[in-house]
């Protein structure tokens, strides 16, 4: 789950890194009070959407006066930031922060992550900040530090201090970077974080470590015991499809296709849209229903794919485990009842009782194309795509 | 006997109690799995399909010469399950939960380093579906009929997917030694490289088969020891050549963030090691086929 940069700001502020001042706006008036309050200008005000590369995009602008600050903020509100990361759709701008100027010497980079080669946070470092990672860890790979945490220990000060000396400072501002890579540790392990980014991370005029950006996400599975955290969702920050279909305890996600897919187990899921594609068609979506799921999962599955306007053809592929295909039968057959398919459904059914599950589908007389086999179903889906 | 399970090999459920828990030791004790007792705290004395239940693992350990546990441990509780089960001297471990905290997983590796490698429990999952003997017993969520006998080893991260498989190869008169479902998640306790070294070491395995999947730098370690270390042929298939860069795939781990974790990527290193990889997933079994053909193996 993400969190916008203010609330990861707050976050890291809390745990003891320094951040400029600055306040949170909902209306433009807002913003421009929030900038008398900070005091002499400049001031920056930052769209604040879940997305990073928002300056390219014109969502950060350095402002001399609070009108200035209004009339940019007013620009903003309400408007959708396209980015490199968000892609054609774009987020909705809803708040704006507003900070105090910072004057920049220097800029580095600093990330924490969970490293799946160890197993273990890994720190990530660089002199070279305010450009995105993944263009760091091209342009200029030999910049990049890194450093495993052992989770026994923890982050120990000698491993802060290395780290600080070989991204090149010097004198208070070595205390002040341990200080920075020890809060930022314990925000990660203590709120169960997925990433903290800080960047940049920069060194102001008078000498002093300040972060100006900041960014974090947070492990979904740990959201039950971290209500402080799960209450800082924002939900226009998401795919509404997506956001409808997890509640519903369907793993979604939407892609630019037109054959719908309802699989369960998320293998299968990709194999099934890999499968589609060698087929010669597209998927629209990747859709998992997960284990044990009952009709009435399906049928939401069903509501969850046929949201998406691009969907002509929907192929079901089941091979049931822990599920039961007689439940997905009726499923399939409470769909086409309760919400009135009209476009073609390809049906495979196998695994645990897969006869119960083909005499339902059989017995229910609809419209259904029924495979054996994967490649089969997959076939099917794009000959009746192809038929329209 | 194959690898991790057989008809010997003395298996509780952690979790036995539930529903859920019940209704898959039924499956197990009905495909011959030698189910000896389960555990749920508090519940220590009754018992639960005419199986002992034991308040701890350690209990149950001591009366029943447990090797083998599985857990059925809702996800917050996981860790603590597994670390209890290391401690207890469980030699093999499966956790099927989806949905345990990564930094939980993080401690419960740490936690295993403590033993030597004699005590050390293998830990399998979590959020996968099992492993499996066929016709020998198994330990997992798994339809046990889709299996045939034999001399291929699988070993996946997804559940469905291993089912397809071990379908397909059916389907072709190809039978399994064991079958391992690795999970889904970042981090997991058994990797593909560990399931790799049992199957080359097992006298009842000849070939494997290995399913991976877009996310995580587990395929590239596997090449590198394929390269190294193995005699017998592997043949492979990654989902998620269709999938986009940086959104999750439904598993926690199936996210490219990294060079090197694409599916396109992930079958050139396969590749350049000499592995077979099926060029679609329908073609997992034929692929198989056509490799034991090649290499004179009969199965």
């Amino acid at each position: 789950m993400n969190i916008h940069e203010y609330q990861a700001k707050e976050i890291i502020a809390r745990f003891g890194v320094p951040i400029p001042a600055g306040g949170l706006a909902w209306s433009p008036e807002q913003a421009a009070y929030r900038a008398r309050e900070l005091g002499d200008p400049p001031y920056v005000v930052k769209a604040q959407i879940h997305s990073g590369g928002r300056g390219e995009a014109g969502g950060i602008k350095i402002c001399k006066s609070d009108d200035e600050v209004q009339r940019f903020a007013k620009s903003l509100f309400g408007k959708t930031l396209h980015t490199k990361q968000t892609g054609s759709q774009g987020k909705d701008i809803y708040r704006v922060w507003v900070e105090e100027a910072t004057d920049i010497t220097k800029e580095m980079y600093l990330g924490f992550v969970l490293d799946r080669k160890s197993e273990r946070i890994m720190i990530v470092a660089s002199r070279e900040g305010g450009i995105e990672i993944e263009e760091l860890a091209v342009e200029q790979p030999d910049t990049l530090i890194r450093m495993v945490i052992d989770p026994a220990v923890g982050l120990v000060d000698y491993q802060a201090r290395e780290l600080a000396f070989k991204l090149g400072l010097d004198g208070m501002q070595i205390g002040q970077m341990v200080t920075v890579l020890k809060a930022c540790h314990s925000a990660y392990s203590e709120l169960d974080a997925t990433m903290v980014e800080i960047n940049p991370l920069v060194i102001t005029g008078k000498g002093n470590l300040l972060a100006l950006d900041a960014k974090m996400s947070f492990d979904t599975n740990a959201l039950y015991r971290r209500p402080e955290i799960a209450a800082l969702r924002d939900a226009s920050q998401e795919d509404p499809r997506e956001a409808t279909a997890s509640n519903h305890g369907l793993a979604y996600v939407g892609l630019d296709g037109d054959i719908g897919c309802i699989i369960n187990g998320a293998g299968l899921a990709m194999a099934t849209m890999d499968m589609i594609k060698l087929a010669g068609g597209e998927p629209a979506n990747f859709l998992d229903i997960g284990g044990g799921a009952s009709p009435e999962r399906v049928c939401q599955a069903f509501r969850t794919v046929l949201s998406d306007q691009n969907v002509k053809v929907i192929l079901v592929n089941i091979f049931a485990g822990i599920n039961r295909c007689d439940w997905i039968a009726n499923g399939v057959v409470q769909a086409y009842q309760e919400i009135g398919v009209n476009i073609p459904v390809v049906v495979r059914l196998s695994g645990t009782n897969v006869i119960e599950g083909r005499h339902i589908l059989q017995a229910s007389d609809l419209p259904i194309t029924t495979a054996e086999t994967l490649a089969e179903a997959a076939r099917s889906a794009v000959d009746a795509k192809s038929q329209l | 006997m194959a690898i991790l399970i057989d008809e010997n090999t003395r298996v509780i459920v952690q979790g036995i109690s539930g529903r859920i828990g019940q209704f898959h030791t039924q499956e197990m004790i009905e495909a011959g799995t030698k189910v000896v007792g389960g555990v749920t705290p508090n519940k220590g004395g009754s018992t639960v399909l005419n199986r002992p239940i034991y308040n701890t693992v350690r209990d149950a350990v001591e009366s029943t010469g447990a090797e083998g546990s599985l857990l059925f441990v809702p996800p917050a509780f996981a860790a603590d399950a597994m670390m209890e089960a290391a401690d207890a001297g469980i030699k093999t471990c499966v956790c099927v939960a989806d949905g345990i905290p990564a930094q939980d997983m993080m401690r419960v590796k740490r936690f295993l380093r403590r033993y030597p490698k004699e005590r050390k429990m293998r830990l399998i999952g979590p959020n996968c579906a099992g492993i499996i003997s066929p016709n020998r017993g198994f330990m997992g969520i798994m339809p046990p009929t889709i299996y045939a006998q034999g001399r291929v080893g699988i070993v996946g991260r997804s559940g469905t997917l291993g089912y397809e498989a071990a379908s397909q190869m059916k389907a072709l008169g190809i039978g399994v030694s064991t079958s391992v479902g690795i999970g889904g998640d970042p981090i997991i306790g058994s990797s593909f490289r560990d399931i790799l070294e049992l199957f080359e070491a097992d006298p009842e395995t000849d070939a494997i088969m290995m399913i991976g999947e877009i996310g995580g730098p587990q395929e590239a370690e596997a090449a590198t020891y394929v390269k190294e270390h193995m005699s017998k042929p592997v043949v492979a298939f990654i989902a998620g050549l269709s999938a986009p860069k940086g959104r999750q795939m439904g598993h926690a781990g199936a996210i490219i963030s990294a060079f090197g974790e694409s599916a396109q990527e992930k079958v050139e290193i396969l590749q350049e090691v000499g592995i077979t990889v099926a060029p679609h997933p329908s073609a997992m079994g034929e692929t198989m086929a056509a490799v034991l053909k090649d290499q004179k193996i009969s199965v």
